[in-house]
């Protein structure tokens, strides 16, 4: 215990300064990327033929003066010192108290699809390899495939149809491909000699799975753990804007069809931030299991 | 003993607690969250939904009869000369948190709305020339309103204005109309409740709205939106899709109303910009009246109302709708389907039709791409019926769908593109709300904005016939200008107009009193009139 | 297992065969429009009805298959084989290299790539042929999906750089190059194969939404993605069955190709 919290004490802060690096970096490219797409500083409400011609210039010259990248990283970075993160030009609404009001939905969503994704892709998987069964295995392989193949729009409409859950659409979205990575490392570690060896011991096939299998692999499935953080996020986005979940991928969709710099910089950045610590705790405990070298 | 067990029974039956009575709740959609609850800053339709729900105004256009009908002016008068309104305002009056209502009230909204740094659209409405808008109160109910210059339809403008307190300390949430605002759960739903002080009474003397809340949630799914419709977990959707529509009529066909053609339209129109970056020869193609009309002639009006909209649209004449009774030109007539003639016009300034492929005099094959906000799927449909239509007579359209910022930085900045196919979402009747549209030097003027001087003699005369309508009070006068600016429009094809869709909506038979219209909002425009159905009015 | 992957190589080629040949196969022409005939269901004239233009939906799902059933795979090998590349060298090199690659992998996650993809397809012409705008499309999928993979491709690689096979081959003379390629790549095998196999499917969908943004192939030619579009309205989808269609051959070919990637690594 005590050479695993050395171990993280010693790791902490090259991963901590790896952090702010990265998010700094995210930052800056996140609003780059945005700034550069086209139709970035034009509002519908140009459109609006009731505005009169003087109104629609004031409009256009408002969206003028913020199009300079410069002075938007510098105004955001000092705003950012003072805790403030701007407005949001698409909901008209400080950027904090969005993110503050939509963030635990979010939360709730990914927290429960993880679980939900794990719980049930390491089971099936495990079961695959343990159960030695090509049928067991290739249904699984082929349930996970009809899955994969079914669009989120689709399983918004199917879920509307049921009265699910809709969350539970994130978990069937990433449990197939927890299934899939997981399933190939387990089985790789199943064919290792010392796995062969105790079979033929008459090792029971839990105690192999538990001590044979897994713990090789068990820096990948971190890995794919940490991954599977990112892949979540970035499906919330379609699933919450399909099925009307006030979470902050519909936050991101409505942001970016309005091209708001302010809460697409500052979604990027608190994305970036979930993605780094997902896969930096995961890298963390990986790397415990990691061999030494003769 | 008898006596002390009675008053006994009796303290114990006050002691329980009784049911709460029955209040009723209206439930039904907003597409997306209000942006605000100002109602002078209102440019959304969530916004304006609210707006009309919560605001008292001075005046009222009834949605059904298209006339207007006084609300918090029990009497209005318009001077001579069109620059002058006066209103008598009702008395005792008050807004949602108890302050009274008094003529500083107007005068305050008014002051705010012409506020320069507002740039409100209702606001833009009245701005009818250079010079400051004067307001005169006289005592507690009497206002006078003075603009710079005469403002045609002046008194329909006041639909749009909904009276702000100069006093209370609730600011824009403390307001006239039926409902307030009393919960906001952001970007979920908002609850509106009855507002205490409501003026308007039924014949009967009950205090109105009959119906007690109204929650509005925030979905933007339609197909959330139709389920919960035909579940009974709202009562009625405002504005229907005809796919939607027509799943409808199948399922409950008592629940579909369609009131016939809207005051929308969809239409294509050419770049006309000189210094659009598109090749010197398309620029000649697009400014030829000719080639428009070919364009215009090969299109088949028909089966776009037909097969896109599902026969819920009807073929457009021009940009006035025939929904708009008075302002519509009744002497114009679609343009028809004839390819044949299509190509004669065609060939008049040169074009020549070899191999499938139709050509220019300088043997361009001609091939223009036009483009539409990816996601509406009408238009994407009819995009694809015109590319067929066009194909026929050897012309090539590239369809291209963008997201909406990528389309409007096109149309309004770069001028990065040749033809667009996009609708125009009327709320108003008057023609004076399209002026932006029709003068030549306005943004808005949308085949070529902006110009200094008009570059066409047809764009000269428009903008001459444009300023005489505004000016004139005559209504009659004012119809004649109008009708030559239709007639003009319709001869040169500026806009190419396509459909004008139908009005569609779905009401739960839960609901009384619904009279849907074509005028938004359809449904719920006479909203304080509205019932629930007794057995289903929700408790506590 | 032989069997059925000997009927997935078979169905494959079939449904190749099928989507090349489309020209003869097809009905009609996928862009040719009966508007007699909106939303009509199966007949012996269209064999999976028509879509809500009058056009056939089977001769579309023949000609979308060409566009998918090439591109798709395309499109999940270069990013399989970008998150082998980049994964298996940071894994390999370990040290700083891995810690600065995890990192920009980590930021490649994060970033809103989405609005690349508008800026690349606001600088190609409006009248770009849709064929190459929806290669580019894909392209860009294939460019931007490698950096999941290539994490966990980088930690099974930085696992297999110390084991003993590979401390056989330096001992016996390898280094470099030669020992990532003979000797580590090959045993990243499961985590590539999982991973290509899983963008296939990923792919073809993310084309579907990012139709919704007019990032997706332009009319009147078909893709699956367009085809997966027409399930997702409720009036569409209730009581039309064979709007399920393009979906039954989806799943159907991305089973093919599992089958058919599967590794000799079986269970035993």
């Amino acid at each position: 215990m005590n050479r695993l919290v050395m171990h993280i004490l010693r790791e902490l802060p090259k991963h901590g300064l790896k952090l702010l690096l990265t998010l700094l970096v995210g930052c800056f490219f996140a609003a780059t990327l945005v700034r550069v797409a086209p139709g970035f500083g034009v509002d519908e409400e140009q459109l609006d033929i009731r505005l009169s011609t003087q109104s629609v210039e004031s409009i256009r010259n408002s969206q003028a003066a913020k199009e300079s990248l410069p002075a938007f990283y510098a105004d955001f970075a000092t705003r950012l010192l003072h805790g403030d993160l701007g407005t949001s030009r698409t909901l008209q609404q400080p950027v904090k108290q969005l993110i503050s009001d939509r963030l635990p939905e979010t939360l709730k969503s990914v927290s429960l699809a993880l679980i939900f994704g794990w719980t049930l892709g390491i089971s099936l998987a495990m079961i695959s390899v343990a159960a030695r069964s090509r049928a067991a295995d290739a249904f699984f392989s082929f349930s996970c495939g009809v899955l994969l193949c079914i669009p989120a729009a689709l399983w918004a409409l199917l879920f509307l149809l049921a009265r699910a859950p809709e969350r539970l659409i994130l978990g069937l979205i990433v449990f197939p491909k927890v299934y899939n990575f997981s399933r190939n490392l387990l089985l790789r570690g199943a064919n290792d000699l010392h796995v062969l060896s105790a079979h033929a011991r008459g090792l029971s096939t839990v105690r192999i799975l538990a001590w044979h299998i897994f713990p090789p692999a068990a820096p990948q499935l971190l890995a794919v753990l940490g991954i599977s953080v990112s892949i979540t996020l970035a499906a919330a986005v379609p699933v919450e804007a399909l099925c009307d979940l006030p979470g902050i991928g519909q936050l991101a969709w409505k942001a970016a069809l309005g091209r708001d710099l302010y809460l697409l910089t500052t979604l990027s950045i608190l994305v970036t931030a979930m993605t780094l610590l997902a896969n930096s705790v995961c890298e963390l405990l990986g790397s415990m299991f990691h061999a030494r070298p003769a | 003993m008898k006596k002390p067990f009675l008053v006994l029974s009796v303290i114990l039956l006050a002691l329980v607690p009784r049911p709460a009575a029955c209040q009723s709740e209206l439930k039904f959609v907003l597409h997306s969250e209000p942006k605000t609850f100002n109602p002078l800053l209102v440019e959304d339709d969530s916004s304006e939904s609210i707006r009309y729900l919560t605001g008292g105004v001075l005046l009222r256009v009834n949605r059904l009869t298209q006339e207007v009908t006084p609300e918090l002016a029990t009497h209005w008068k318009i001077s001579r000369d069109g620059r002058t309104i006066d209103f008598d305002l009702r008395k005792d009056v008050r807004f949602s948190d108890g302050t009274p209502f008094s003529s500083d009230d107007v005068a305050y909204t008014m002051t705010q709305l012409m506020d320069p740094a507002v740039h409100s659209p209702t606001g833009d409405a009245f701005r009818s020339g250079d010079g400051q808008v004067l307001v005169k109160t006289a005592g507690t109910d009497h206002v006078q309103v003075t603009f710079p210059a005469p403002i045609a339809g002046l008194e329909r403008l006041f639909d749009q204005v909904a009276i702000m307190s100069a006093k209370s300390s609730q600011k824009e949430m403390a307001v006239l109309g039926p409902y307030y605002v009393a919960e906001n759960k952001a970007g979920a739903y908002l609850v509106l409740k009855r507002n205490p002080y409501y003026w308007k009474h039924d014949p009967s003397g009950r205090q109105l709205p009959y119906i007690d809340s109204v929650r509005l949630d925030i979905v933007q799914s339609q197909d959330t939106e139709l389920l919960r419709l035909v579940r009974g977990d709202i009562h009625f959707i405002n504005s229907l899709n005809p796919e939607y529509f027509q799943k409808l009529t199948s399922q409950n066909p008592g629940m579909a109303h369609d009131a016939g053609v809207s005051l929308d339209s969809e239409q294509i129109w050419f770049n006309q910009v000189a210094r659009a970056p598109i090749p010197d020869y398309k620029k000649q193609w697009f400014r030829s009246t000719n080639f428009r009309r070919a364009i215009s002639e090969a299109i088949n009006r028909q089966d776009l109302a037909r097969v896109a909209f599902r026969g819920y649209a009807h073929p457009a004449i021009g940009p006035i709708s025939p929904a708009n009774k008075f302002w519509f030109n009744a002497r114009l007539h679609a343009h028809p389907f004839d390819q044949k003639s299509s190509l004669r016009r065609l060939s008049q300034d040169g074009f020549v039709l070899k191999d499938g492929v139709l050509r220019d005099r300088e043997q361009h094959p001609v091939e223009f791409s036009v483009i539409t906000n990816a996601g509406n799927k009408y238009r994407e449909s009819m995009a694809t019926m015109i590319q067929q239509d066009l194909a026929d007579i050897g012309i090539k359209l590239n369809v291209v769908t963008l997201d909406f910022p990528s389309l409007i930085e096109r149309i309004t900045k770069d001028f990065n593109y040749e033809a667009c196919l996009l609708g125009l979402i009327n709320n108003e009747l008057d023609p004076n709300s399209q002026m932006n549209l029709w003068l030549s030097s306005s943004e808005n003027h949308q085949w070529n904005p902006m110009q200094k001087t008009p570059e066409t003699e047809w764009e000269a005369q428009m903008d001459k016939l444009m300023h005489e309508q505004a000016s004139t009070l005559d209504e009659n006068q004012r119809k004649k200008y109008f009708d030559e600016v239709q007639q003009i429009v319709w001869e040169q094809e500026p806009f190419i107009y396509l459909v004008n869709r139908d009005a569609l909506s779905a009401v739960s038979p839960a609901i009384q009193n619904v009279q849907p219209a074509v005028l938004r909002p359809q449904v719920y425009w006479n909203i304080e009139q509205l019932t629930l159905a007794p057995q289903i009015a929700e408790k506590r | 297992m032989k069997a059925l992957r000997a009927t997935a190589i078979a169905f494959l080629v079939l449904v190749a065969l099928a989507s090349i040949f489309a020209s003869f196969v097809a009905p009609a022409h996928y862009a040719y429009q009966f508007r007699e005939l909106p939303d009509a269901g199966p007949s012996h004239q269209h064999l999976l009805g028509t879509d809500d233009l009058g056009r056939d939906r089977f001769a579309r799902v023949l000609y979308g298959t060409r566009v998918s059933l090439l591109l798709a795979p395309t499109a999940a090998l270069i990013s399989s084989l970008l998150a082998l590349i980049i994964g298996g060298i940071a894994g390999f090199v370990g040290g700083w290299v891995e810690r600065i690659v995890m990192a920009a992998t980590d930021l490649f996650l994060s970033m809103p790539w989405l609005f690349l993809l508008l800026t690349v397809r606001a600088m190609l012409p409006l009248n770009t042929a849709p064929i190459l705008s929806v290669v580019i499309t894909f392209a860009l999928l294939g460019c931007l999906g490698w950096a999941g993979a290539a994490r966990v491709i980088c930690t099974d690689a930085r696992t297999k750089r110390l084991a003993d096979f590979v401390l056989l081959a330096r001992a016996s003379g390898h280094s470099g190059i030669r020992l990532l390629w003979r000797h580590l790549m090959p045993n990243l095998k499961p985590v590539v194969l999982a991973q290509f196999w899983i963008s296939i499917p990923v792919f073809i969908l993310a084309e579907a939404n990012l139709g919704m943004l007019g990032l997706g192939v332009a009319e009147p030619l078909p893709s699956w993605g367009s085809l997966l579009r027409e399930l997702q309205s409720y009036p569409a989808v209730s009581g039309q069955p064979w709007l399920f269609a393009p979906l039954l051959l989806f799943v159907m070919v991305v089973g093919s190709f599992h089958f058919v990637l599967r590794t000799e690594e079986s269970v035993l």
